[in-house]
């Protein structure tokens, strides 16, 4: 039995901090609850510690079949405990700040935290959904977790109504792959999907109901409408949170369901991803454009992000697999970067996140104005930044494999967000600031380690990207 | 006394100094100017090592470093830098540019002047990368790095529409530079998925062992040459030209005219020519077209503009087409001609940038019919404007008309009556900068706020004296340049000789085989 609970250790370590913060929330006084937080943050490190006492090894599956211990799911658990363990430390002082510092929300932070490991691990459709659906409840509460609020609470139920329907879908979608297929595990359904080739409807009206539920939890166009007002409705922390949490799980539980499940109809799914791809490049980057409100502009850009990153699974090869394993890692320290930033210059009652508030930062706030700028920079995919290693990687893949088109539409995007993110840029440092502007509140140490780190990891992915990139090589290598 | 890892101590030299201006306080403006100006005069110096060390009669890669820099399963990128006649002159022309436009900026930015020096010499180790990188991912880097620090020195220091101009040079460059990008990677996988090292691919082009279908042939060369198209720029991609001079502060004009605008020729040189030669055979005739059009066009557009900064720019646009006439010529003396006349360029466009930044600190105008008699109360100036005038328009005994009889020439070995229309253009340019000269510096002093101004001070003087004495020598003693680009650019002529004797075979071949065909039908 001990063999079979190792490997599950560090998600045990995040569950039951969990409910220890739940079990203490009551006991603890209103004042101190950041002490929760800081137990969230403690769990993180403690399953980081377990991960990495685990260590990389051979693919060990246990539960039946259900959960896959493998390099890939290590290589995911750390970026699920990074994103993790960040938004809890960015969270304790707006939380404070936005009178919501409830125990509830560190509890539902590593909740959602183990529903993603799952997600990455999972080799069976029943624990991809439950997945699934562990991250997704905690996120629908997150979202809504200021009560008072009502941007928030239409974010919730908006978020929570539509994350239904696409359960909903995925369930539909997993019954008809279990009616033909007979099993819900991978390794089943692919014995038998090679059997029978795309030749089976009832197979592929699963497979494109799947993808469909995907679609919409990974907010990729035409599924991504609940996603501009979710993110601008939720606080901002829990924002930051989606843009790169559920963002990350998501394309993890894909790349490992379609590389472990359904190889043989891979036609089929290039064909529909292509499509989704080259539209939520175009609509994301277009859409972004027109927005003055900070927060929504990274929403559409999330939605634009997420459509590069679909390019290397499009491109389906290995180089393809690993380029969306490292754009997942850096598009979450650029992303969880910019939004520290935006988090630190708000103000209570989430304001002052319209773009005319960052007119002449450059002045006002230099050290922000600069992370800031690298982090855009980086979203853009200007060399020396991770960001552009990651596109380097996506459309080298992408051209590898022959999809020379999706290419040209993905670096003309590219050029399209430039104009967003540099408008930003030309606000902070080309403008003079603008009447009546608070005066800046000083950064919270947390916050500063954090942008200082972020920084760093974004310059280091640009310059020297070669031990990232062969990790992430030695991550694809356990998907068969 | 040979240094080692010469090539890449120049290139970063600049931005290690950038580097530690970091740990200025922001208060102490004249260290941080003294300080960026030793930079870049240690620069300059060093680069004259390059000279010093190159050797005129090896046509390939000199003075090479090639360390491995990102190495995966899927990608191998080196560091690797070198240089060769066609780049040498160039890296020379940035380094001396670099700490004339850094004096000139000595008075005029007060505000934010740590960020503006750090952007001066970062954007000094960008342009250094993209002449020297031999990695075509390295070159794209510097490439479009170099744009961030460009970006900034309009957008923030720029004048009144800066902002404008500074995006649309962002978005024009990258819109042209992101198709390059994927180019590059066709052009890795093509070769066997094994390198990005210039030298080596375009020795496997070159002997055979890469083959390119004629179609991919033609696309990677548009996607390169819209790269370098929009850079130089050739006629209808000029748009963003006119915008970026005249928004940028004097300095940033300096550097954009005088080294920038090369880089695109340069990458003409450097790829499109070598790497795709039987593309760039078929694209030459209408090429030149275009190029023939820049050149009257610009000269025309120049001669009606009111403010001197534009039609300084304008001409740009149209001695560029010169030297793309040049290059397209695919003879030796057009390709000497169009490096030549790319030096000449940037020195006497350069000057004319720094020349009417003077005027505009004294007047803070720059609209011709400001102006009128300053010769008069301001001799030197009106001196030195003239012989970068007359170095612009190609008189004889200045460097101008080395390059421009040089382009010609080989003109009108290929084309001549490409070579006629060039001449006229040539003619239009005296027009309308001696027009232009006559209207600010002749006559009577028509504006009574003209009489009051000073004539140019020894920081003024220290910067335009070492240009006119280049001036005069490359115009009068021409040859020790030429002489190190010979065997370069000979080899990049032989290369193009070569595709077109295989083109001239291929057709034969096909239209034998249509006798052929003609044959066997008849029987």
């Amino acid at each position: 039995m001990g063999a079979e609970y190792a490997p599950i250790l560090p998600q045990l370590i995040l569950v039951i901090g969990g409910m220890l913060i739940l079990l203490l929330e009551p006991f603890t006084a209103s004042a101190r609850k950041s002490r929760l937080g800081q137990i969230a943050i403690v769990a993180c490190t403690l399953a980081a510690y377990g991960l990495g006492r685990q260590g990389t090894g051979p693919r060990a599956v246990v539960f039946q079949g259900m959960f896959i211990a493998d390099n890939f799911t290590f290589f995911c658990q750390w970026l699920f405990l990074v994103i993790t363990g960040t938004s809890a430390l960015i969270s304790l002082r707006f939380n404070e700040r936005e009178a919501m510092n409830r125990g509830e929300y560190y509890a539902l932070l590593l909740f959602a935290s183990s529903g993603m490991s799952l997600m990455a691990a999972s080799g069976d459709l029943i624990l991809t959904f439950l997945g699934i659906e562990i991250l997704s409840i905690a996120t629908y509460i997150l979202a809504g977790f200021k009560r008072a609020d009502a941007r928030s609470n239409e974010s919730s139920l908006k978020y929570f109504l539509l994350g239904s329907f696409a359960s909903a879908f995925l369930l539909y979608g997993i019954a008809l792959v279990y009616g033909s297929a007979g099993s819900t595990n991978y390794q089943a359904i692919r014995e038998l999907a090679e059997v029978h080739g795309s030749g089976q409807v009832m197979m592929l009206i699963g497979l494109a109901l799947l993808l469909v539920g995907f679609g919409f939890k990974l907010a990729t166009v035409p599924f991504h409408a609940w996603a501009p007002d979710v993110y601008e409705g939720a606080p901002t922390p829990v924002t930051a949170f989606m843009t790169v949490g559920p963002k990350a799980a998501g394309f993890a539980a894909l790349v490992r369901l379609l590389v472990e499940a359904f190889p043989s109809l891979e036609p089929n799914w290039t064909a529909l991803l292509w499509f989704s791809s080259v539209l939520s490049m175009t609509l994301g980057n277009v859409v972004a454009v027109l927005q003055t409100n900070v927060k929504r502009m990274l929403a559409y850009s999330a939605i634009a992000h997420a459509g590069y990153i679909l390019v290397g699974i499009v491109a389906h090869n290995r180089s393809g697999f690993e380029a969306v394993l490292f754009y997942l890692v850096i598009y979450t320290v650029m992303n969880l970067g910019a939004f520290c930033i935006v988090l630190s210059l708000s103000r209570k009652g989430d304001l002052q996140v319209n773009l005319e508030n960052y007119a002449g930062l450059g002045r006002r706030a230099p050290l922000a104005a600069a992370a800031l700028s690298l982090f855009l920079v980086s979203l853009a995919g200007i060399p020396l930044t991770g960001g552009f290693i990651g596109k380097f990687y996506l459309f080298g893949a992408a051209v590898q494999q022959g999809y020379i088109g999706l290419a040209i539409i993905g670096v003309r995007n590219s050029v399209l967000s430039v104009f967003y993110y540099f408008r930003l840029i030309v606000l902070m440092y080309m403008r003079e600031p603008y009447e009546g502007r608070p005066d800046p509140e000083p950064i919270s140490l947390a916050v500063l380690a954090i942008t200082v780190l972020g920084a760093i990891a974004v310059l280091w992915m640009g310059i020297f990207p070669a031990i990232f990139l062969n990790l992430a090589s030695n991550s694809t290598l356990a998907l068969k | 006394m040979k240094i080692q890892n010469i090539v890449t101590l120049v290139t970063y030299l600049p931005a290690a100094a950038a580097l530690a201006l970091l740990f200025f306080p922001r208060r102490s403006g004249r260290a941080i100017r003294l300080f960026s100006l030793i930079a870049c005069l240690a620069t300059f110096v060093l680069s004259l090592h390059l000279l010093y060390h190159f050797d005129g009669n090896n046509p390939g890669m000199q003075l090479e470093e090639s360390a491995p820099w990102i190495e995966t399963r899927t990608f191998n990128i080196r560091h690797h830098l070198g240089v060769d006649g066609i780049s040498l002159f160039l890296v020379l022309l940035t380094t001396f540019l670099t700490p004339l436009a850094i004096l000139s900026s000595w008075r005029s930015i007060q505000d934010r002047l740590k960020p503006y020096m750090i952007c001066m010499l970062t954007l000094e180790t960008g342009m250094l990368g993209v002449f020297l990188a031999l990695d075509l991912v390295l070159f794209y880097i510097f490439w479009e790095v170099m744009l961030v620090p460009m970006y900034f020195l309009i957008g923030v220091w720029g004048g009144e529409n800066r902002i404008y101009a500074a995006v649309k040079f962002i978005l024009y460059t990258m819109a042209g530079s992101l198709l390059m990008f994927l180019a590059i990677l066709y052009l890795f996988y093509a070769n066997g998925a094994t390198t990005f090292d210039l030298v080596e691919i375009s020795r496997n082009l070159a002997t055979g062992v890469l083959r390119l279908s004629p179609g991919a042939e033609f696309w990677l060369f548009s996607a390169f040459l819209l790269a370098f198209a929009i850079k130089v720029p050739l006629f209808p991609f000029h748009t963003w030209l006119p915008d970026a001079h005249v928004e940028a502060p004097t300095a940033g004009s300096v550097i954009l005219a005088g080294v920038l605008l090369k880089m695109g020729t340069y990458g003409l040189l450097r790829f499109c020519l070598p790497l795709f030669p039987s593309a760039a055979l078929a694209a030459a005739p209408y090429l030149s077209l275009v190029a023939l059009i820049g050149i009257v066009y610009g000269a025309l557009v120049a001669m009606v503009q009111a403010d001197l900064k534009k039609l300084v720019a304008y001409s740009s646009v149209s001695h560029m087409g010169l030297v793309v006439l040049g290059i397209f010529a695919f003879t030796l003396q057009g390709l000497e001609g169009a490096t030549f006349q790319m030096l000449n360029h940037g020195l006497s466009t350069g000057a004319l940038f720094l020349l009417v930044g003077m005027i505009y600190d004294r007047r803070h105008t720059r609209l011709i019919s400001e102006f009128g008699g300053l010769a008069h109360g301001n001799p030197l100036l009106a001196t030195f404007f003239l012989v970068v005038t007359l170095s612009s328009i190609g008189l004889p005994g200045l460097n101008g008309f080395v390059g421009e009889v040089l382009v010609l020439a080989g003109t009108f070995l290929s084309n001549r009556t490409y070579a006629a229309v060039a001449a006229t253009g040539m003619i239009l340019g005296a027009v309308y900068m001696l027009w232009m000269y006559q209207r600010v510096f002749l006559g009577k002093v028509t504006n009574p706020a003209n009489n009051a101004i000073p004539d140019l001070e020894a920081r003024e003087k220290l910067i335009l004296v070492p240009i006119v004495i280049l001036m005069l020598g490359m115009g009068v003693y021409s040859s020790p340049f030429l002489r190190r680009m010979d065997s370069s650019m000979d080899r990049v002529v032989k290369r193009i000789q070569s595709a077109r004797a295989e083109r001239g075979y291929r057709v034969q071949t096909h239209e034998a085989n249509i006798e052929r065909e003609k044959l066997a039908h008849g029987r």
